[in-house]
């Protein structure tokens, strides 16, 4: 076995808690492990030098000095900031306009810096238990690594590090960040038209936007009526893509059918286009005035009048379900298929002896074993349906307009109400608020979906 | 007997129809937007199925009089950076969380499950006002940063799936021979995980064909748009004069992307499969 291998073996077996050394009875409380660790604790880096680990203390000093030195003052300010968002609002002398405070700025900025302690406080641990960990081992007659065997240390178990370095960056700043922002957000009156900087402070609020959200006449209506609207917009349109699928995959799958391969490849477009491409197109087609869709009907004298298959709300509701089967069915008719043909042909031929109809072979063998294979991916699409804000938008942009809404249109379901709240009309802390609520809605799902497949037994995280 | 048959051919006839009605509905606006882009003439109303004469002048016009070109380069270039990107960092941290047990493992899958639930653009202000701070706004590179930043939690669960699938026999044979992480790495995992990682690769790319909300968030003028938000501009500004100007540029958007997305037809159901019992 080479000496690598053996390195990172005995790094596992020093993880491993149930092979710490017992402890003997009659001892002095400050052993030689505390002692390193108290150290640690007092001033990064003084248990290593305790340990005789020069190098490793003198970097681990040299960091928190630099921290201490440079950093207090302005971490200070910054949780003040992240604390109160400002005092001194923006004031006016004659024309001269003077700069207050950014409120938002200041939250950024709090924010940012928060994490980075939680990040040095993640640290300085780690430091503690380095010196506790290796004062054990040298009290074990281990000798404490010197600085070569360190950085050779590093590069073997620090490894997996290094390869999530990058993905910890990015996700940090640009996924956490955001996130952690927008839903403090929620507990804010950042909001237009009184609360916009950096003519205005933004102050804490408490739950003020959930109260005002649920009990403020205008709100609660709409926050209700585009909630129900969302949440059955995602049924209708996974149930009906769900069994349009089936349906097309059950046809493709008789023996009597020809051309399969033709007819496959024909129904398989709608996937293929670029989604955003096709909705416009649709939009087109289904253009109240101006689109072939009614023109064709009049001249064969179905209606006589131009159906508002976008401006009337009810209309707008089912031509957006129809065109979502348009787009959706495709992915199921081929995700069905492909399970139909895997379905073991003796099953088959089993009820077949047994005299089964084809009707009963469909009910009895192939619906099951569909619809087990495929609900997993239906429950993800009832989630993504949920947040569908490229058909909506794209489509209808939310409207006709409904008079009854706070800056929502008769077909706008919660993520585009989001989109426009917050692009549109600046009313960041509401739109902020319903988005928390989203998430709370799709990770019930998302949750309960997981915990019934096969990865998450495997990584034991939840049970 | 004469009427079993008879019953077997009527359901036949019913089941060609029904097939012949979809083909129709599905081909229709295929068909439609096709001879839109030809039509002479440039409102809707005056759009024909079947036009009177064709004409490749909307086409001209959209290299010529509009920026078209230029979002056509742009998205072109996010697509491909993006791609490039996500798929390190995707691939990286999957590895990371597959092959090696280390102190904060747990926790940082975790995370990324939980993430990986949020709507993407609640951090939009957050987003908005980073990109403005650090003068990416109006910039392509933000928006690839935003992207790429994107991708990594859905990815690297699934990447992580994938590899948990693949044996350890090999790379541990590697190692006893001295082999590094970095060699394990490319010349045992890499070709083993080839079909997850062309579907991380093309989903990556396909994606800032289709995305609207990011793009529009972030690129403000005109000569940096992307065509999903310079498309959508066409056809709701000024009262759809612009249709057959706008069918000419989705033509062309969506033909390469059909080809590519026959192309990697396998891959994506696939990829879609694993990622719903995995990731």
């Amino acid at each position: 076995m080479s000496s690598l291998a053996r390195n990172s073996m005995s790094e596992v077996q020093q993880n491993d808690p149930t092979v710490t050394p017992l402890q003997p009875k009659k001892r002095p409380l400050l052993t030689r492990p505390r002692k390193a660790a108290l150290l640690s604790l007092l001033f990064m880096g003084l248990g290593q030098f305790y340990n005789r680990q020069f190098l490793k203390g003198s970097i681990f000093i040299a960091l928190e000095a630099y921290l201490l030195i440079f950093w207090t003052v302005p971490f200070q300010w910054a949780m003040w900031g992240l604390t109160t968002l400002g005092e001194t609002p923006q004031r006016r002398e004659g024309f001269e306009i003077i700069p207050g405070d950014h409120s938002i700025f200041l939250l950024i900025e709090g924010l940012l810096f928060f994490i980075s302690f939680l990040l040095f406080l993640w640290f300085y641990y780690l430091n503690i238990r380095d010196a506790y960990k290796v004062a054990v081992k040298s009290e074990q007659g281990i000798k404490p690594n010197n600085a070569k065997e360190m950085l050779k240390n590093i590069w073997e178990n620090g490894f997996p590090y290094l390869l999530l370095t990058p993905s910890v960056f990015f996700t940090a700043f640009l996924t956490m960040l955001p996130l952690l922002f927008g839903i403090l957000i929620a507990f804010t009156n950042y909001s237009a038209p009184n609360h916009i900087p950096p003519k205005n402070l933004v102050d804490w609020v408490g739950f003020d936007t959930f109260v005002k959200l649920f009990q403020m006449k205008t709100w609660s209506a709409t926050f209700y009526g585009v909630f129900s609207w969302t949440v059955i917009w995602a049924i209708l349109a996974t149930a009906t893509t769900f069994f349009l699928g089936l349906i097309f995959a059950v046809l493709l799958n008789q023996k009597e059918i020809r051309f399969k391969k033709f007819w496959r490849s024909i129904f398989i477009l709608p996937w293929a286009i670029p989604q955003f491409v096709s909705i416009l197109i649709m939009r087109n087609i289904f253009n109240g005035q101006f689109g072939p869709l009614n023109r064709y009907l009049m001249e064969l004298g179905i209606t006589d009048s131009f159906i508002p298959w976008l401006s009337d709300p009810l209309w707008a509701k089912v031509t957006l379900v129809i065109v979502n089967m348009w787009f959706g069915f495709p992915f199921w008719m081929v995700l069905m298929s492909g399970v139909m043909t895997n379905i073991d042909k003796e099953m088959y031929e089993a009820a077949e002896v047994d005299g089964a109809s084809s009707w009963q072979k469909f009910w009895k063998i192939t619906l099951p074993l569909v619809m087990f294979s495929t609900a997993p991916l239906a429950i993800m699409s009832f989630a993504t349906n949920f947040n569908n804000f490229n058909i909506i938008y794209l489509m209808t942009e939310g409207g006709p307009v409904n008079t009854n809404y706070a800056y929502a249109g008769s077909t706008d379901i919660l993520i585009s109400w989001i989109y426009k709240l917050t692009l549109d009309n600046s009313q960041f802390n509401i739109a902020s608020a319903v988005s928390i609520l989203i998430f709370i809605v799709i990770a019930i799902f998302s949750i309960w979906n997981f915990r019934r497949t096969r990865a998450f037994k495997e990584e034991d995280m939840m049970s | 007997m004469m009427s079993m048959k008879l019953q077997k051919r009527i359901l036949q006839m019913i089941i060609y129809t029904i097939l012949v009605i979809t083909t129709i509905a599905v081909l229709y606006p295929v068909i439609w937007i096709l001879t839109g882009s030809m039509n002479p003439g440039d409102s809707l109303f005056s759009t024909r199925i079947i036009p009177e004469s064709l004409t490749f002048d909307h086409y001209i016009y959209l290299f010529k009089e509009t920026d078209y070109l230029l979002w056509y380069k742009n998205t072109l270039k996010i697509a491909f950076w993006n791609m490039v990107l996500s798929t390190i960092l995707v691939v990286t941290a999957a590895y990371a969380f597959s092959r090696f047990r280390f102190p904060g493992r747990r926790q940082g899958l975790m995370a990324m499950l939980v993430l990986q639930m949020f709507p993407g653009f609640m951090g939009m202000i957050a987003i908005y006002i980073l990109l403005l701070q650090l003068n990416l706004l109006d910039n392509h590179w933000g928006l690839i940063l935003v992207y790429a930043g994107g991708s990594i939690p859905f990815g690297a669960w699934l990447v992580k799936g994938y590899f948990d699938g693949l044996p350890r026999s090999l790379e541990e044979a590697a190692k006893i021979d001295g082999a590094s992480h970095v060699k394990i790495f490319y010349k045992i995992m890499m070709p083993l995980s080839k079909p997850v990682l062309v579907f991380i690769a093309i989903t990556n790319f396909i994606g800032p064909w289709m995305d609207f909300i990011f793009a529009r968030l972030v690129l403000r003028s005109s000569e940096n748009k992307t065509l999903a938000v310079g498309l959508f501009e066409m056809v709701t500004g000024r009262g759809n004069t612009e249709f057959t100007t706008f069918a000419a540029g989705a033509v062309l958007v969506a033909v390469p992307i059909t080809i590519l997305f026959f192309i990697f037809q396998d891959h994506l159901v696939e990829g879609l499969k694993a990622g719903a019992n995995k990731g």
